[in-house]
């Protein structure tokens, strides 16, 4: 099959379907709107169903009920949205439900606005709602990427019984790109523990409560043993020009794209960079960082947010080298002369919280 | 019919998800919640729908209905009942769906869910348990707290001048068209008791029968809470409580067409490419394919109604056709100000790094604004093409070359203004050699999807803008 030209958007929800979603709930929010108008169109076209929910609290409830009905579900929104949603998140989770949420990220905190932004980075990978659980985390930068990752996404939800999350950006979901989609679409799955009104599911119960606290303890080990198969299992990057090179710079989505110019700039100058780009947020590829360190002499961590990753790479090389960070805010992206600069002079490096511990 | 005071066939006979002992229900002695459990019980057995039936337990004393309930069982947030219960029958909407909230859960926390599976006219059942109080968390005040009631949070009484007033449940939802039953019933008598099972019965009928959305709201008794003695707590429920809450039918059936039940398309699998347009065939293999190419960034930039979002599409399809790695990114952040609108296309031999342009190789400006602003940005040696119609003055930018093309009054020849983006491509074909006409020809249909005029049209703009240069 040939590629088509089409947008970020576009290519995540088509994804979805093909990966087995019959139901999208959303409410909605700019920057993510265009995947609910999308949806509405075409879910329904699908054999599946489209309700645009009064808020997103209801939007990921309704996700809930399908995840519960044992359908694969999902729903679109942005960090305002999101910050609703993390009670449903934390109740999936608990509730061992599959579902995936696009989060298509905008400048925040607060109502912020409407630009592409990475601030979200804590909320989604280390979890926004409460008690002791995980997100499942891709970070598509390309068109094809917002499709292949967003199957991705599905197969780990039923594989791991847990919500996962796309995590994006405006400019990602704006972008039109040749994409590839799969050939033929995967049959939606059928689970043995979903409650369907039927007699084989009239025995199951779906819940995230134990009242005895033995019984929620032994429930949360099991959660983490879950996770650490999924660790084991699920991380994936991308590098780029890494063989030789002395420094190494980290970053996700959109931000990857620039620091790919950014490499070839750089090596045009003799300055020996390469790239490494983590499709996993959580689980992080941490081994695979590691490595990385074992032959580099820096990291320069660059985010569209105030360093919400840098942790994440100090705790993956275990501090060996010096993790630098540029960051842009508020909608702002750096072109790839700003950062180029930043990593000729390390002095224009910003600090992160990362540094402060 | 099953004889009274004997256990529904649907009633667990031990509720072996407890703690402790399996004998007895977690409720207190005069609560209400073990009436309406049976009756919901007792119905589900005696319509035959027990295989069917999905209890939706809350947030609230009623958190643990699934102990005693044998149907498919759900545990879901406080307050979000109604929205699961839409996930769930959109699902399966021949599953017998029953929500079961408190007045905390469904009329505080909870209050815009209802309202909105109401208004939708989901077909499920609500059977709300109203006792004026929060019971599980220990007597604190509901929406429903009757005035002057004293609880652990309005130890002096409601005021209207610090919570207002009781909410009326069914008088709410009886203002929204779609509900097609809303009852207030009461537990405390038998004749309360009985009146209460027949709105139960009722209820879960209209469900089985496909006729909507069904709410029975049930005055009931909580003696822990009130502080009161059983036999005390019954007769208030039935005394006091329907001075505030009357008791009586607020719905009883429509003749609206809501599309129950709301079954889904059916739509084979192997249909979904075909639904979703994802399988393309193999149009074109260019000439050009596999020829090397250096990376060419295009700016396009104009007055929105311009058509400069179309002119990169084509573009960058063209470029896709001759198998090159293509992006096209319409204007972001600060571009976006000022009425203009712009988008970037960047046409290269290998993975495209950033999608955004700050050094174009070719400015396509089809206004003076779009000059000014993007001018300067064009690399040494790029190329600025610029609509003469527009920009009356020729620009002075050094170390590039500027080719100008007055491209309205082209396109008005042609007949129609619209194509002044069309003749600009034109322009482009003749001053870059990245994308060829063959390319952009194939491409044109697959990105102006009107009729073959139209791209006839098209085609005599493109040529038009050669020429103009030429």
């Amino acid at each position: 099959m040939a590629k088509q030209l089409i947008k970020g958007n576009d290519a995540l929800l088509r994804g979805a379907i093909l990966a087995g979603m019959r139901a999208f709930y959303g409410y909605p929010i700019t920057p993510a709107s265009e995947i609910a108008e999308a949806a509405a169109k075409l879910v329904p076209a699908s054999g599946g169903t489209f309700v645009q929910a009064e808020s997103e609290t209801a939007a990921i409830n309704m996700v809930f009920g399908a995840a519960v009905a044992g359908e694969l579900s999902m729903t679109a929104s942005s960090g305002p949205g999101l910050s609703l949603m993390q009670e449903g998140l934390s109740y999936l989770a608990g509730a061992e439900l599959p579902c995936v949420i696009a989060d298509v990220m905008r400048g925040g905190p607060g109502l912020g606005n409407i630009g592409p932004e990475q601030g979200d980075y804590n909320q989604m990978v280390k979890g926004g709602g409460h008690g002791n659980y995980r997100l499942i985390v891709y970070a598509p930068a390309f068109a094809q990427e917002m499709c292949d990752l967003t199957v991705k996404a599905f197969a780990a939800a039923a594989k791991y019984r847990n919500p996962a999350i796309v995590l994006t950006d405006g400019f990602t979901g704006q972008m039109m790109e040749p994409v590839e989609f799969p050939a033929a679409a995967v049959a939606p799955p059928v689970f043995d523990w979903a409650v369907r009104g039927d007699a084989a599911t009239r025995p199951n119960l779906v819940t995230s409560i134990y009242m005895a606290h033995e019984e929620l303890e032994a429930h949360n080990r099991k959660l983490m043993a879950k996770y650490a198969v999924a660790a084991a299992d699920l991380p994936e990057h991308r590098g780029y020009l890494l063989d030789d090179a002395e420094v190494c710079l980290v970053g996700y989505g959109i931000v990857a794209r620039v620091l790919r110019s950014v490499v070839d700039a750089a090596r045009r100058e003799g300055i020996r960079a390469g790239l490494f780009r983590p499709l996993t947020l959580w689980p992080y590829p941490a081994q695979a960082l590691a490595e990385v360190a074992g032959r580099v002499r820096r990291f320069l961590v660059v985010e569209l947010s105030d360093g919400q990753m840098v942790h994440d790479v100090r705790l993956a090389i275990n501090a060996r080298r010096p993790v630098g960070f540029y960051g842009r805010q508020g909608g702002m992206v750096p072109s790839p002369a700003e950062v180029l600069a930043v990593l000729r002079d390390p002095g224009k490096e910003h600090q992160s919280y990362a540094a402060c511990v | 019919m099953q004889p009274a005071y004997s256990c529904p066939a649907t009633f667990y006979k031990r509720f072996t998800r407890k703690d402790g002992n399996q004998e007895t229900t977690h409720y207190c002695p005069g609560c209400g919640h073990g009436h309406v459990h049976k009756y919901v019980a007792e119905a589900l057995a005696d319509f035959g729908v027990a295989d069917r039936a999905i209890l939706i337990s809350p947030v609230g004393c009623s958190v643990f209905a699934y102990y005693y309930i044998d149907a498919g069982n759900v545990q879901v947030a406080h307050g979000r009942s109604p929205a699961v219960a839409t996930g769930l029958k959109r699902a399966h909407p021949d599953a017998v769906v029953i929500g079961y909230q408190g007045d905390g859960d469904l009329a505080a926390i909870g209050g815009n869910e209802i309202i909105q599976a109401a208004n939708r006219g989901e077909n499920y059942t609500v059977f709300f348990i109203n006792n004026a109080i929060y019971g599980m968390t220990g007597g604190q005040l509901a929406p429903t707290t009757l005035m002057d009631m004293k609880t652990s949070t309005t130890p002096a009484g409601r005021s209207a001048g610090n919570e207002g007033f009781p909410i009326k449940v069914c008088e709410l939802l009886g203002a929204l068209t779609a509900p097609y039953y809303l009852e207030r019933v009461a537990i405390g008598t038998p004749a309360h008791n009985r009146k209460t099972r027949a709105a139960v019965r009722k209820a879960l009928q209209n469900q089985i029968d496909n006729k909507g959305f069904s709410l029975v709201e049930v005055l009931s008794p909580c003696p822990t809470g009130w502080k009161m003695k059983p036999v005390d707590a019954a007769k208030w429920a039935v005394e006091t409580m329907p001075k505030v809450f009357p008791l009586g039918v607020i719905r009883d059936g429509h003749d609206l067409d809501l599309g129950h039940p709301r079954r889904r398309r059916q739509v084979a699998l192997g249909e979904l490419p075909k639904v979703l347009g994802t399988q393309v065939p193999d149009v074109c293999a260019l000439a050009e394919c596999g020829t090397p190419i250096a990376e060419a960034r295009f700016k396009i930039s104009g007055l929105g109604g311009q058509g400069v979002l179309l002119l990169g599409q084509i573009l960058a399809q063209a470029g896709m056709l001759a198998q090159r790695q293509v992006t096209w990114m319409p204007s972001y952040g600060p571009e976006m100000r000022g009425g203009t609108a712009s988008c970037n296309v960047i046409v290269a031999p290998e993975e495209i790094g950033s999608p955004l342009i700050t050094e174009p190789t070719v400015l396509v400006a089809m206004n003076g604004p779009s000059v000014e602003r993007f001018g300067k940005d064009v690399v040494a040696g790029g190329t600025l093409l610029y609509n003469a119609s527009m920009v009356p003055e020729r620009p002075s930018l050094p170390g590039i070359r500027i080719v100008g093309v007055a491209a309205n009054e082209i396109a008005d020849s042609l007949g129609d203004p619209r194509v002044q983006n069309m003749v600009m491509l034109g322009a482009v074909l003749a001053c870059d050699a990245t994308v060829s006409k063959d390319a952009v020809w194939a491409a044109l249909p697959q990105v102006v999807k009107s009729k073959p005029e139209l791209i006839a049209l098209n085609k005599r703009a493109i040529d038009a803008g050669i020429a103009a240069v030429k």
